[in-house]
């Protein structure tokens, strides 16, 4: 009885993520394209409603609710499911749709979407090799197998994103308020974007006339070819393509030049937009940022010491964080009591920013690479992604709960090697950071350079 | 070549919708050989006789103004395109008739490109409400395009044209200000297409684009 009640709390929630997920797509993702494959926008939303469902285990396992017992069937069975989508499903259709967009394909589209598959399944199987992350005893098709390799895919793609993050965030934020933009800065980089594009203009006014007149006089615009045509462009100066030809060049260099300046004053714009909230909102952005970026630059610190002093945490924050009040501060409180709820919180915080987090990402870099072909196979890339990105968050957040509660995602994951996640997480962590540092160092000295150049 | 008169026409659309392939073939009757981004703003100029075999004939240097972006940009992006939209004798509108959302968004490219006269403070105020009586007082002519008609399948295109009917009627009826809708064929070879021509346009110093 309380099984069936369990299960449909947790069929409601579900339903309730999946409306969340479909919401998302059609108002955010897709809000400049016409939705005319239905199936995307379903494999989306039930990849995000199965994940977050996982997260939604995790709270209920620290809160205690629902039957314990109907607490893992219900890991079990979302994590096939999940297992089930993001290893053949979501690479099916990837690969189904990349086919369709070719032409030549398109008759035999299941045969090529298969191989497609097959394909990936290969590499994907490979990539377990490399790693220590299991113990041979396990059959071929068994939960860890699959999970590990997902997990280690996940676990890279979380470090990439965290350690770029943690760079760009207190860059960004310093050159925001350490640059002073006036509105004459603005104007000035108008007023000189506008003339690029008047000199732009002028050359081709000049090369629409000269054209014009050689269509007219009835001269040939392409090279001459042939012994003849040789002997006579020795001879004869074919001027007119020739002048073409060198205001084109300097066409090209004058309209690369516009784009910079383009790109600069929407930069400018940016900045001035933050300076001049000065108000609370300013104040309160300044101080956010202030707090990131030393946050940021103690995780690289705490990722260094980790792989130097060749660390793993074994206890939690959460506890740690209660040892040090009860043992040294002298406060005497109820320590299974509060460690259950601020776990629970810290959990919940750690969650939740991180999905919202992955969503603006996601939004972001779906508006800069997509375009109207090729949308769907992005958007279920992103899927991938996001499906992967869930299933390591869920390895890696084992870390930041207490003993008790670790116990259901062991149980339910098998014999992981979970040190080795988060080991690997730190290298990667590590490695992303240090070569975004490089990345941002190098971009930030071309930029002044280009700036000098007139 | 400084007494021609200068004739400044925007094109705006979103992003993928055909607009720098249309400058393209307007300005070098040639197809677009691979189209990528358009960043900041690419113009190209034509060369146009108006009035032509007539005595009052005058040569017509056109610049095509074509904006990229999306109507959905930071506002940051938005205040730098501002820029471009001073003293502009007309604009052309592109949609993808293969996608619903680029004609809906016509009407916030318009907003953004007409208001920008009305506030002088160089700050964009729109509350993205679409008001006819804006464009009662408009005197910049307007054309929609709808683009990649070979796109379509047959049986569907009635449906289609239908529809973007109606949305040359939400842009002024007024007599000053007309809008065609021309269509045409983005694939097809290096000839340039025949044009059905619904109505001609003529008003301030824009005169009409005559396509044989």
């Amino acid at each position: 009885m309380s099984f069936l009640i369990d299960s449909s709390i947790m069929i409601t929630s579900q339903i309730l993520f999946f409306g969340f997920g479909w919401l998302f797509f059609m108002r955010q993702l897709f809000k400049d394209y016409e939705i005319r494959q239905y199936v995307v926008q379903v494999i989306f939303s039930v990849t995000f409603a199965f994940s977050c469902t996982m997260f939604e285990l995790i709270i209920f396992e620290i809160l205690g609710v629902l039957n314990s017992s109907s607490r893992y069937f219900h890991w079990k069975m979302n994590l096939c499911v999940i297992l089930l989508i993001l290893v053949f499903m979501v690479p099916f259709y990837i690969g189904y749709f990349i086919v369709s967009n070719i032409r030549l394909l398109h008759k035999q589209r299941l045969l090529f979407s298969c191989l497609l598959w097959l394909t990936f399944m290969y590499f994907f199987w490979k990539l377990g090799d490399p790693f220590p992350i299991l113990s041979p005893k396990h059959g071929i098709l068994s939960i860890e197998q699959l999970i590990s390799r997902v997990g280690v895919i996940g676990v890279t793609l979380m470090a990439l994103l965290s350690g770029f993050g943690a760079v760009n965030c207190p860059y960004t934020y310093m050159s925001y308020f350490l640059r002073n933009v006036t509105d004459t800065d603005i104007l000035a980089l108008e007023r000189r974007l506008l003339q690029t594009m008047d000199m732009i203009i002028s050359k081709k006014k000049r090369m629409a006339m000269a054209r014009r007149t050689m269509f007219q006089k009835g001269e040939v615009h392409n090279k001459p070819s042939g012994f003849w045509g040789m002997i006579k462009s020795v001879t004869t100066s074919a001027s007119g393509s020739e002048n073409l030809t060198l205001i084109q060049q300097e066409v090209d260099a004058l309209e690369e030049l516009s784009r910079q300046l383009f790109l600069e004053t929407a930069d400018l714009y940016a900045t001035k937009r933050i300076e001049y909230s000065k108000t609370f909102k300013g104040k309160y952005f300044n101080f956010l940022g202030y707090f990131f970026s030393i946050y940021c630059v103690w995780k690289i610190f705490m990722a260094t010491i980790n792989i130097v002093f060749d660390r793993v945490g074994k206890t939690d924050p959460v506890t740690r964080g209660i040892e040090i009040t009860v043992n040294y501060l002298g406060i005497q409180f109820d320590v299974k009591f509060w460690s259950q709820h601020i776990s629970f919180i810290l959990v919940g915080i750690i969650i939740v920013t991180s999905i919202r987090g992955l969503l603006i990402t996601l939004t972001k870099f779906f508006y800069a690479i997509s375009s109207s072909k090729s949308s769907n196979v992005i958007v279920l890339l992103l899927a991938q992604i996001m499906g992967m990105y869930f299933v390591s968050s869920v390895l890696l957040i084992r870390m930041s709960m207490p003993l008790e509660y670790r116990t259901i995602i062991t149980e339910v994951l098998g014999e992981l090697q979970f040190n080795f996640y988060h080991r690997w997480f730190d290298v990667i962590f590590l490695v992303s950071a240090l070569s975004s540092i490089l990345f941002l160092y190098l971009a930030h000295k071309q930029a002044p350079e280009k700036q000098m150049a007139p | 070549m400084a007494s021609l008169d200068r004739v400044k026409v925007l094109v705006l659309g979103d992003s993928g919708v055909g607009k720098s392939s249309l400058v393209h073939l307007l300005c070098q009757n040639q197809v677009l050989g691979n189209p990528s981004w358009t960043v900041g703003c690419s113009v190209d100029v034509r060369v146009h006789d108006y009035k032509e075999g007539t005595p009052e004939e005058k040569t017509y240097y056109i610049e095509l103004w074509d904006v990229g972006g999306s109507v959905g940009s930071a506002s940051s992006v938005k205040s730098t395109r501002a820029v471009f939209y001073n003293s502009v004798n007309g604009i052309i509108f592109v949609h993808d008739l293969t996608n619903k959302k680029s004609s809906q968004n016509l009407r916030r490219w318009s907003l953004e490109a007409l208001n920008r006269d009305l506030v002088p403070t160089g700050v964009l105020v729109t509350n993205g409400d679409y008001d006819q009586e804006q464009f009662a007082d408009n005197q910049i002519p307007l054309l929609v395009i709808g683009t990649k008609l070979d796109q379509i399948h047959e049986t569907k295109r009635h449906e289609v044209l239908t529809r973007t009917a109606f949305l040359a009627e939400d842009f002024n009826p007024e007599e000053i200000n007309l809008v065609i809708e021309k269509r045409y064929f983005l694939r097809e070879g290096n000839q340039i297409p025949g044009f059905p021509d619904r109505k001609r346009f003529g008003a301030g110093t824009l005169k009409s684009l005559h396509y044989d």
